[in-house]
Parts: C-alpha cells; structure tokens; sequence
C-alpha cells in the first residue's frame, strides 16, 4: 500500500490547501516568466514585422528603435534602386498621444507605404488600409474596434482594422497609417519653434523625412554587401535585420529584461525556501509515525519513499495548478505574457530538484529519529 | 511453572543499561538476567522509574544495552559489544510490540494498519488483508475493520494494536501496560487473550503491567527495583 497516498488522503483538506499556496506561488513565478518572454518577443516584433533584410538609417544612429533617425524621403528611390534589392520602402515612427472617449490613448503611430514593405502582416480583424488617407490599422490592445474614429494631430482617422502583438518597447500598441499621413503628423507635432522656423523657410529641410527605409533582397544576396554599399554613402548608415535585432535587445530590452530577471530569481528562490519549508515542517509533524513505522520493522526504504513521494506529489501539484491558473488569467494581463513550453520544463525541473533536495532535509531528520520516540506518550 | 524443557525464547545475561557520565549517571538497568520460554506468560511489575521499559526496549532490539548478552530465538543478537545489525527486519519477524500508548497509524484504517506490517514482510496484497480481517475477527473488532484510529475506542484501538503485533505470528510478544489504558474487567480479557495466543502460538509474552488484579493471570512475575531485577519468591524454583 502506498502510505504517501494514504497520508494525503487522510489530511486532503490541508494538502489542497498547502497546494493551493504553492500553486498560487507558482503562478506568479510563471506570470514573471511570461512577462519576461513577452517583453523580448513584443520588443522584437516590431522589427521582424516588416520582413526586412536591411534597414536603412541615419549615419552614425543605432535607429530607429534605439536612437531617433531622419533621413530624407528620396533615399528610399535609391535603396530600391540597388543591385539585388527586390522591395524597399520607407517607414516613419512616432510616439502621440490621442483622446479617445474619456481616455487618452498613448500609441505608437506607424507610417508606411502602401503597397511596399513594412505594412501590417496579418489583419485580424476588419482590413488593412485601403484609402490613401485618414485610415488607421490599430493593435487590437489599443481597445479599438474597426469603425471607431480618432484625431491624431489635426485630422480625423477612421479604424478599418486590428492587428495583435504589435508594440513598442515600452509596451504602447501600434497603429499604421499612410506615410504621407505620418509626415503631415510629423510637422503638426513638431515643437513650435521648429515649425515658426520651418515656415520661414530659413533652414528648410529637403523635404519631408522618413526614419528608416527597409529592403527585401533578391534570394541568394547578402545582406552585408548590400548594406556595405550603403554605408559608403553620405549621411546614411544600413544594418542588417540579425544587427537590428541585437540592438534592440541589447540597448533597449536589456535592462527591462535584467530587471525581471532578477526579480524571476529571487522570486525563485523564495518559492525554494518555501517549498522547502513546507515539506521539511511536513516531515517534522509525522516523526512520531515514522519513528512507528521504524519500530513496527519498515526498512528506510519505505519511510524515504513516504516523505519524497509527498514532496513530489507537492510540487506537482503546485505546478499543475500554477500553469492552469496563469493559461486562465494571462490574457488579463496588459502586455504580453507569452509562456514557451521550454521555461514550462526549465520550471519543473527547478521544482523537481528543489523538492527532491528539501526532502533530502526530511528524510535525513527522519532516519536519525529513535524509534523509540515512538513509546513515549 | 517454567519447564526448562521447554525453547528458551528470550535469554538476557547480565544485561546492563546506563545513560549519560559521570555525576549525571544514571543505572536504568544493572546485571538482569531473565528466561523466558515458548508458551510462557510473564510480568514485569516495578514502582515507575525502576527500569520496566528500559529492559522491555532492550529484548525488543529498540535500544542497545551497556552491557551484558541477549539471545531472542536462540539467535545472539547483542554479545557484549557486538551488535547485530539488522535489528528491524529482527523486530518484523520476531517480535511482536503492544505499546502503552497505541500507536496506530493515524491515516491508515484499522485493517491497513495490520496488513501493512504483513506487506512489509513480504506478503501480497491480498494475503495481507485476508490475514488482517482473520486478526480482527478473532480479537473481535471485525465490525471495526474500516474504521479509522481517531473513531476507534481506547479498548478498540488497543484490541487492533495487538492484532497488529500477532499479524507476522511473532514468537516474543513484548507489552509495555498493555492494559492501562483499560478497566480492570477489559484487562483481564486483554491479558487471557494474550494466554490463549501464547499457547497457541507457541510464543512467549512479557508484559509490564500496575494492574494488582490481572497478576494472578501471568505465568511468572518478576520485579524490578532500582534496575535490579529480582524474581517473585512464590515463583523462583
Ligand atoms: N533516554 C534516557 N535518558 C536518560 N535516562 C533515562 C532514559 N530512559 C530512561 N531513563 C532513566 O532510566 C530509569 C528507568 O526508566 P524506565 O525504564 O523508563 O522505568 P519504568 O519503565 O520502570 O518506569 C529512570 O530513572 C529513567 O529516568
Ligand atoms: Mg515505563
């Protein structure tokens, strides 16, 4: 007969409620996972979204997600006019804030042109833009629904559709618009001085600016020698999609992600103690059984098998119910928790090891324990 | 009467526990020597402090003398220094125990709490139970077969504690005030159960006991005085 079955049975009310707290703690460790998963992934959406292989930026700028980028529109005409380019196309980004309703919305406009690279993927709800103007796809995050109108700058936008998971760093949900709006928006909130300046015409720019211009390459081109190319010219710089991506993680995420890193760690740790504890006080209430057992004639074999089967039992049980409880409640959350089912493993390995070693605690209190504990009474 | 014709079940030999040094020495046990044979029926009486349990815990293999030899079934398993190692697998096969206080396993129902010990030596699952319900029909609290310790009565949990110390027939049955918890009527019935278990099963009983009105049921009495162990003088010879 299995006794951890039968102690368990025996106290179920407490251990559905040890488990209910190791499960509730579990949640959390987990939640801290997601969180930290969805901070990376949201960060790298953006620039994987347009599918590029090549970003062009400011010369000397890590841009345009790590530092702000200008260069002028035309660059776009000569990307695309590249030996091995197949698509180019140019893309504006601006943080604004807008009211909505009895809100204000803070959103990160994207601007692009239709037709080229760097538009929304995939549409999930309504369409993509159509009209050349005062259209708006927005993160379904945003909170709203194709049909609902907005003002950003002067003009009013219509939503036509939703896209998911499409973010910023700081976790403020996209919107794409046409890049033709996007520069009108850009001039309209530009710092008053630049535009009383801009109006006098005194050190006018070459027409309008865009932040980056991203190509697509023909199969079999590498993308440093095209961006090798680009980098010889005046006032431009290019990175590759892989370069991107690193600067995004490594001067963007970083810290975010150094922050919940540690946070994931002693919230780790702590659940250690506390499991630990928790079986090792377990194992404690039942000396006087286990001494018992040992004067009845069980072999050690029968009293380990008792407490490492209850703490396995334990920390399964949390699990189980921490991962239950976080698939219900993470789409509560207001970013992204996004849980692979490798930190689901790394986790139960972590538990698995840290119930195994807090019973090494148990069991070595219970073999040193007198039998003859057991008469005393 | 003793007949020395008869196995020799439990022999101790100038036995010898103290615990602690120096100022703080104390003699629980000094130079006891005791025979007890199969079939026999034996009490150990003594005022509360005198070394009843001590020399008990030291037949049962619980805890090791200072000195002296112990022999259970013919088999030497203290010798002076030496100790024999596998004292538990000893206790399952041996020894049978009925404790002051029951002992039953509180998260294991009257029959499991039987059948374990049967498991543990070894018989299936079946097997275990079959013999479980046969103990507690026979000690009668059949009817409580299911019932957890907590719900047992004191008299129930007694009768179920002593079914588990006969489950693997053991051929030394070691009780420490098996009847305290008992009136003295329920004693006397505990006590004749143990006789009749004794006699049938070719095993030998020691038990502690303050019960002045269950002695004329032992066998032999023996008493213990400051850790010396002197026989009853209507029972020597
Ligand atoms: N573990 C121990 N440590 C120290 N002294 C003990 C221990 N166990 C028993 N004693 C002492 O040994 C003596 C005999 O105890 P015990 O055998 O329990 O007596 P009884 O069962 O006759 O009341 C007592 O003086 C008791 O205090
Ligand atoms: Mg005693």
């Amino acid at each position: 007969m299995n006794l951890a079955l039968r102690d368990v049975r025996h106290n179920l009310f407490r251990f559905v409620l040890t488990c209910l707290g190791l499960g509730l703690l579990m949640t959390v460790v987990l939640a801290m996972m997601g969180i930290y998963n969805g901070l990376v992934a949201d960060a790298l959406n953006i620039v994987k979204a347009p599918q590029a292989d090549i970003w062009v930026v400011e010369a000397q700028t890590q841009g345009p997600f790590a530092e702000a980028s200008a260069i002028p529109g035309a660059t776009r005409d000569a990307v695309a006019r590249l030996h091995g380019v197949a698509q180019a196309g140019s893309l504006t980004y601006q943080t604004v804030e807008a009211p909505f309703r009895d809100r204000t919305l803070r959103l990160y406009v994207i601007g692009y042109e239709r037709g080229r690279p760097g538009g929304p993927q995939q549409i999930a709800q309504g369409r993509g833009l159509e009209a050349g103007h005062f259209e708006l796809v927005a993160d379904i995050k945003t909170g709203l629904v194709p049909g609902d109108t907005l003002v950003l700058g002067r003009k009013r936008f219509t939503v036509v559709g939703l896209v998911r998971d499409t973010m910023n760093s700081g976790g403020d949900p996209a919107v794409y618009i046409t890049l033709a709006d996007a520069q009108v928006l850009q001039t309209q909130l530009a710092p008053p001085a630049a535009r009383v300046q801009a109006a006098r015409g005194a050190t006018a720019p070459a027409g309008p600016t865009v932040a980056a211009v991203i190509a697509r390459l023909d199969p079999n081109v590498d993308p440093q020698t095209v961006a090798q190319t680009v980098r010889q010219w005046k006032h431009l710089s290019a990175l590759t999609q892989a370069e991107q991506e690193d600067i995004l993680v490594r001067s963007v995420v970083d810290k975010a992600r150094k922050q919940i890193g540690l946070f994931l760690g002693i919230l780790l740790t702590v659940s250690a103690v506390v499991i630990a504890l928790i079986i090792y006080t377990m194992t404690m209430e039942k000396l006087k059984q286990i001494a018992t057992l040992k004067l009845i004639g069980a072999p050690d074999r029968t009293i380990v098998g008792l407490i490492v089967q209850q703490s396995l039992a334990l920390g399964v049980a949390g699990l189980g119910l921490g991962l239950v409880l976080i698939l219900l409640v993470k789409d509560v959350f207001p970013r992204r928790v996004l849980l692979e089912p490798v930190n689901v493993v790394a986790l139960t390995g972590i538990i698995l090891v840290v119930c195994v070693l807090a019973s090494g605690l148990g069991v070595r209190a219970a073999l040193r324990v007198d039998p003859a504990t057991a008469l005393g009474s | 009467m003793a007949d020395d014709r008869r196995r020799v079940l439990v022999e101790v030999q100038g036995v010898a526990k103290h615990y602690g040094t120096g100022d703080a020495r104390v003699d629980a046990l000094r130079n006891a020597d005791l025979k007890v044979h199969a079939g026999e029926v034996v009490a150990l009486l003594g005022p509360s402090g005198s070394g009843k349990t001590t020399l008990l815990n030291i037949i049962g293999c619980i805890i090791d003398p200072s000195e002296g030899r112990v022999s259970l079934d013919g088999e030497r398993v203290f010798d002076n220094r030496w100790l024999r190692h596998d004292l538990r697998r000893l206790r399952l096969d041996k020894i049978g125990f009925i404790f002051q206080a029951h002992n039953l396993l509180p998260f294991l129902n009257a029959t499991d709490n039987v059948a374990l010990v049967l498991q543990l030596a070894g018989k299936s699952r079946e097997q275990a139970q079959a013999r479980a319900h046969e103990l507690l029909e026979y000690l009668e609290v059949g009817h409580r077969a299911r019932a957890m310790p907590a719900l047992l009565s004191g008299g129930e949990a007694q009768r179920v504690a002593i079914a588990r110390a006969l489950a693997n027939s053991p051929r030394i049955i070691l009780a420490d005030e098996p009847t305290a918890a008992l009136d003295s009527t329920r004693a006397g019935i505990v006590i004749d159960l143990l006789r009749r278990l004794a006699a049938e099963q070719d095993a030998c009983i020691i038990a502690v006991t303050h019960d002045d009105k269950i002695l004329d049921r032992f066998d032999r009495r023996f008493f213990l005085r400051d850790g010396r162990l002197v026989p009853n003088s209507a029972d020597a010879g």
